[in-house]
């Protein structure tokens, strides 16, 4: 009786996202580009040249070239070390609140969508209400309450990225919850957890999948946004946002401290914005690519 | 439409409610006691009796069990006294009227510049699906989206002002000082905006009763400006009114990168002086602001397509 019921799962369609994203150039470049950052935050220790933390006043403000191929900050730290190493703190926050926005928003919203009730209306309220605010200045609020720092600024984002992982799998989950597969199953007299996370879940992992993809990058500007007013990641770490706010007195005399870490950040959130509209192409033939306009 | 009207305003209630209450047990989730932070900002460190402490402790409220705390509170948030900020001891409210203007004055020359850019360039790209200027505008529009506007701004002063000597560095003021600034708060918006006119046109363009204006032989120009612009607007208004979240966040930023003397750059500006009383007021004021647009963007939908009636439980 398993192998009858299996059979009405949905495999999750991980192979044809792959090949949508192969087919559009731009998204494949997306793709690369991604690749190259992942292995830059990985391989960090070995292609920069320098400590990033390490100053020497005797080399501050150096110019590019020599032993400090981008020169030097206020500090005289090595900006290219700095510029690579901050691809770490980057990918590792927009990875970790992306997952854990995924997990949380998702499993609420399987719960709210399929119990329904008391709990669900307590559940979208709230949304309603977290909605309700600009994010930006939820974010101010938890920081300005709780203390800048990385840490706090994670807390916001992922209290706000649940909502829309939340109201997306809540509604996938309430049609789910009328078709056939899933009356069979209860049919059956599984288990509400069972058929939750056997036999709706799979249905909706597409959706989270390309929702999740484009909440890296969000969060990436959203740390780096708060970094730049002081608020988030604090010196001496490299991170993009806090070297560009370090950057802004010498603007004039070394603009290639602020040009820099705003280039990784742009090229970081375009290509995977680019993956992103990959995903959801292939995720949705229907949406032709004409409509949504991915030129390029 | 009544009762449309109403139940948006009990949403609006609700969520004003909502954000009351997070905004106030933020405040109250600090570590130590608030009446003492309130003395020593007062009359410095361990600069005040025990007995001025319980007057304090009386003034702020905070002598009553927490329910009846916020109650107070929200009564006074209700009669506009927000407090009195910590740092420079003058009325909260004053503080933020102060810096009304200079918001105000940038959120709108951003918001202005988004929707002169986006629907025109998102007509035109409508029109030709997949042409050069089509493809080219697109992917102007991906660059756009992608571009971090505080490193945009510090582009844009870079290039025009400390370069080419065009436009003033920072600051308030005169006409000059506002087009560096509404164009970084601008662009991001417009890319996003442009975006969904087009798409919004091109699937209002697909349907059957613009098929039948052609085929009655009507020409382009008629049917995209007499029968498709006006549906393609709705889905336009619902993105400009997304966007005003984008717009709120944008001008914090914008404000602290060019030095406008604004409500968002009070707000940094409070969390750095760890003043609470302003960084709760002026919360709570952009939240108010942005659940009054929200209205009124969810009551212009009404205008502008009269078969919407709102008479089912989920308009």
């Amino acid at each position: 009786m398993h192998e009858t019921v299996t059979v009405f799962r949905t495999a999750f369609p991980l192979a044809r996202l792959l090949q949508g994203i192969g087919r559009d150039r731009a998204s494949f470049a997306g793709g690369v580009v991604v690749i190259l950052l992942v292995l830059v935050a990985l391989l960090a220790p070995w292609l920069a040249p320098h400590d990033p933390v390490k100053q020497n006043l005797a080399h501050a403000l150096a110019p590019p070239g020599g032993e400090y191929p981008l020169g030097t900050d206020d500090m005289g730290r090595c900006l290219l070390s700095r510029v690579l190493y901050g691809t770490r703190i980057s990918l590792a926050v927009g990875l970790l609140v992306g997952g854990l926005s995924a997990v949380a928003g998702t499993l609420i919203g399987l719960i709210a969508g399929y119990y329904g009730g008391f709990l669900d209306e307590v559940l979208m309220r709230l949304t309603d209400v977290l909605m309700g605010l600009p994010n930006l200045v939820f974010i101010l609020a938890v920081v300005g309450v709780l203390g800048p720092g990385l840490g706090n600024t994670i807390l916001a984002l992922v209290a706000l990225g649940w909502l829309h992982f939340a109201r997306v799998v809540r509604g996938s989950v309430l049609s789910l919850k009328e078709s056939e597969f899933v009356l069979a199953a209860r049919a059956l007299g599984f288990s509400g957890p069972r058929i939750m996370v056997r036999h709706i879940l799979p249905n909706v992992l597409g959706p989270v999948v390309v929702l999740a993809t484009f909440d890296i990058p969000h969060t990436i500007l959203a740390v780096a946004g708060l970094s730049f007013l002081g608020l988030g990641v604090q010196p001496p770490t490299p991170e993009w946002g806090a070297m560009l706010n370090a950057a802004r007195p010498y603007m004039r005399t070394y603009p290639l401290l602020m040009i820099t870490p705003g280039l990784m950040i742009f090229l970081t959130v375009l290509a995977f914005n680019l993956v992103g509209n990959g995903l959801r192409d292939a995720l949705d033939p229907r949406r032709s690519r004409i409509l949504d306009g991915v030129g390029g | 439409m009544l009762s449309y009207l109403v139940r948006r305003i009990v949403l609006l209630v609700f969520v004003l409610f909502g954000v009351s209450i997070i905004t106030f047990t933020l405040m109250h989730v600090i570590p130590g006691d608030h009446a003492r932070l309130v003395a020593i900002y007062r009359w410095g460190y361990d600069d005040f009796s025990s007995q001025e402490l319980s007057v304090v402790r009386r003034e702020i409220g905070a002598d009553m069990p927490v329910w009846r705390q916020y109650a107070w509170w929200l009564g006074h948030v209700a009669r506009g006294d927000l407090g009195y900020s910590f740092v420079t001891k003058r009325p909260v409210t004053a503080e933020i009227l102060a810096r009304v203007p200079a918001t105000l004055e940038l959120a709108v020359a951003g918001f202005l510049l988004t929707v002169l850019i986006a629907v025109p360039l998102g007509i035109a790209c409508a029109r030709r699906p997949s042409s050069w200027f089509d493809n080219l505008v697109m992917t102007g529009s991906l660059v756009g989206v992608a571009m971090p506007n505080f490193w945009l701004g510090l582009l844009l002063i870079l290039i025009f002002s400390l370069t080419l000597n065009l436009l003033p560095v920072a600051g308030g003021g005169g006409p000059a000082h506002l087009i560096l600034p509404a164009v970084t708060l601008g662009a991001g918006m417009a890319a996003v905006s442009t975006r969904i006119v087009r798409a919004s046109l091109l699937e209002v363009l697909e349907q059957d009763y613009i098929t039948m204006a052609r085929i009655k032989g009507l020409g382009e120009g008629a049917v995209l400006w007499r029968h498709a612009l006006r549906n393609a607007l709705i889905p336009v208004v619902t993105v400009l009114g997304l966007q005003f979240n984008h717009l709120i966040g944008g001008t914090v930023i914008v404000e602290n990168v060019f030095g406008r003397p604004g409500v968002g750059q009070l707000i940094v500006e409070a969390i750095e002086s760890r003043d609470l009383p302003v960084l709760q007021g002026g919360v709570l004021f952009l939240a108010f602001c942005f659940a009054l647009v929200n209205l009124l963007i969810d009551l212009s939908y009404a205008f502008l397509d009269p078969r919407i009636r709102y008479g089912g439980s989920d308009g």
